[in-house]
């Protein structure tokens, strides 16, 4: 062990703690050596924005005059449900939460312009939403309806809590059937006219610690522009796939629960996310610091694109239908290229996340640490790990007829 | 000097069912492409061309149609890009059939060339953000 996350936090208090991105520390790994770059450098910091569709917000509105239960009654902000089955003045809001009845959407492909996470992007960005609630007026609570404007200034609290974000790895998605067909990772052409991925590849966080040797339960983390916290594993968080010699996981593998403040967040990095003939999401940014403990821990951090692989699938059949099959492997090298060749054809492919939105995330969390603006936290439980058991299990169908 | 120019024409209501078009091509010895056309009777129609022919030719043919009262508009105004929106994902650039969209191999940014576009709106749709704009 080269140092302690308290040795880098009081470096980090003096301002002479060293810190790069995951992607400066590609070749500064490669010229000077892991064993060289580990003594020197104290904290790599890694980013992601993509498409993240588990992810909502928790809000304490504050009593009315008189009483009302929002709970177990309906909510609406912005004629967005919103989850009432908590405390009086406690609902949550899903990025995925979508009108009752928009008529653009009523068609297939439908443009699912409004949801949850534009919702969300509003409420950050500062403006006026419509709340409207209907009741179960009680003697404690007599109200039965509400109406009124809310703003995120007003609110008690105002939660970002997202349950899963920050996939390790994820699929890349292609179409071998005739007709376009819409799906979450984008409009995809009919007879493999295109691929498109997810994911910041070298950047991403949890592909720069692949085996969750320093990002834990309690990690501090960049998140939507201002600090969060992880919370817990992620939903479909899944350790153990096949992974390279490298160890990165060549499958989609770990996932983050992530939660923090929204007041202190900023609608450029929670954008509200429409995907055509699917539905409604929120670009989440994430970014979290890597201390650097060891030479093995450096040397994770230098992973590139080339060293990361991905599983093609198909989406019109495969996908849908459950079906293991894979079309090949390629790596994000490959693919940021702007073409990929599979069954000797030459495939465009597009991304979903932003990369240079990543490296800006990864800056800024860099700059918030060189200026002693954000101290690293030691994880209060680390994320289940390859041996832990843990497993992201099919449905297991028992149908209610006898 | 040969010109090549797309426009777009609002014919009002009561031009709509006058062979403009024909026109243009017949008097003024100009190549037409319709790249995209709304046309319904008793409404006003849209139509989007693409025009190819001597500068003096073209030039006379645009006064032809504003004479006629025929509203003009370049394309290349008509898909706009909110800057502000787009988050430079890439989601745009395998799906325009014009590869108006360009990815910058160094900074990862996406570049759009409004004078590649041809407006066919799939992109509209297409992008996460909704970052692209349509004003006809």
């Amino acid at each position: 062990m080269i140092r302690t996350i308290a040795e880098i936090n009081e470096k980090i208090k003096q301002g002479r703690a060293v810190v790069l991105t995951a992607e400066e520390i590609i070749d500064i790994a490669r010229e000077k050596g892991t064993k060289k770059a580990a003594e020197e450098v104290d904290v790599v910091t890694t980013g992601t924005f993509g498409p993240m569709c588990s992810s909502g917000a928790y809000f304490n509105i504050g009593h009315s005059k008189p009483r009302i239960k929002l709970g177990g009654g309906r909510v609406y902000l912005n004629d967005v449900p919103a989850y009432a089955g908590l405390a009086a003045v406690d609902i949550f809001l899903g990025a995925n939460a979508l009108p009752d009845d928009d008529p653009r959407n009523r068609v297939h492909p439908g443009e699912f312009n409004y949801g949850g996470g534009h919702v969300i992007e509003e409420l950050v960005a500062g403006r006026d939403i419509r709340l409207v609630v209907s009741a179960y007026g009680t003697d404690c609570y007599p109200r039965k309806k509400l109406e009124t404007w809310i703003n995120l200034a007003d609110l008690n609290e105002a939660v970002l809590f997202n349950i899963r974000n920050a996939y390790q790895n994820y699929n890349v998605a292609c179409n071998l059937s005739d007709k376009a067909i819409y799906t979450y990772m984008g409009v995809l052409r009919p007879n493999l006219g295109n691929v498109n991925y997810c994911s910041a590849g070298q950047l991403s966080p949890l592909l720069n610690d692949p085996y969750y040797q320093t990002i834990g339960i309690g990690s501090k983390i960049f998140l939507g522009g201002g600090v969060g916290f992880i919370a817990w594993q992620g939903t479909q968080h899944n350790p153990d796939v096949p992974r390279t010699e490298k160890g990165v996981p060549k499958r989609s593998a770990g996932t983050l629960a992530v939660i923090g403040d929204l007041k202190q967040m900023s609608p450029k990095y929670l954008v509200g996310t429409s995907m055509l003939g699917y539905g409604c999401t929120l670009t989440v940014g994430v970014g979290v610091p890597i201390p650097i403990l060891s030479e093995e821990i450096l040397e994770y951090t230098s992973v590139s694109d080339e060293d990361i692989q991905a599983a093609v699938i198909d989406y019109s059949e495969a996908y849908p239908q459950q079906k293991p099959d894979i079309l090949a492997e390629v790596s994000y090298a490959e693919l940021k290229s702007g073409k990929v060749k599979i069954q000797d054809k030459e495939i465009p492919t597009a991304s979903l996340s932003s990369y240079p939105r990543a490296v800006e995330i990864a800056t800024t969390l860099k700059e918030w640490i060189l200026r002693g603006k954000f101290l690293l936290t030691q994880p209060v439980a680390p994320l289940p790990g390859v041996e832990s058991g843990d497993v992201f299990k099919p449905l297991k169908e028992r149908p209610l007829e006898e | 000097m040969a010109v090549s120019k797309r426009i777009v024409l609002h014919f009002p209501k009561r031009l709509v069912d006058r062979p403009i078009v024909y026109h243009l091509i017949k008097d003024y010895n100009l190549e037409f492409n319709i790249l995209k056309a709304s046309v319904t009777p008793e409404e006003e129609g849209v139509m989007v061309l693409e025009l190819k022919g001597e500068q003096q030719d073209y030039d006379q043919g645009i006064r032809y149609l504003t004479e006629a009262g025929v509203k003009i508009q370049s394309l290349s105004q008509d898909i706009i890009r909110n800057e502000e929106r787009c988050t430079h994902c890439g989601a745009c650039l395998t799906i325009c059939p014009t590869a108006a969209f360009e990815l910058d191999l160094k900074t990862r940014q996406v570049n759009f060339d409004d004078e590649k576009c041809i407006a066919c709106g799939l992109c509209i749709k297409a992008c996460p953000p909704r970052a692209m704009e349509v004003h006809f």
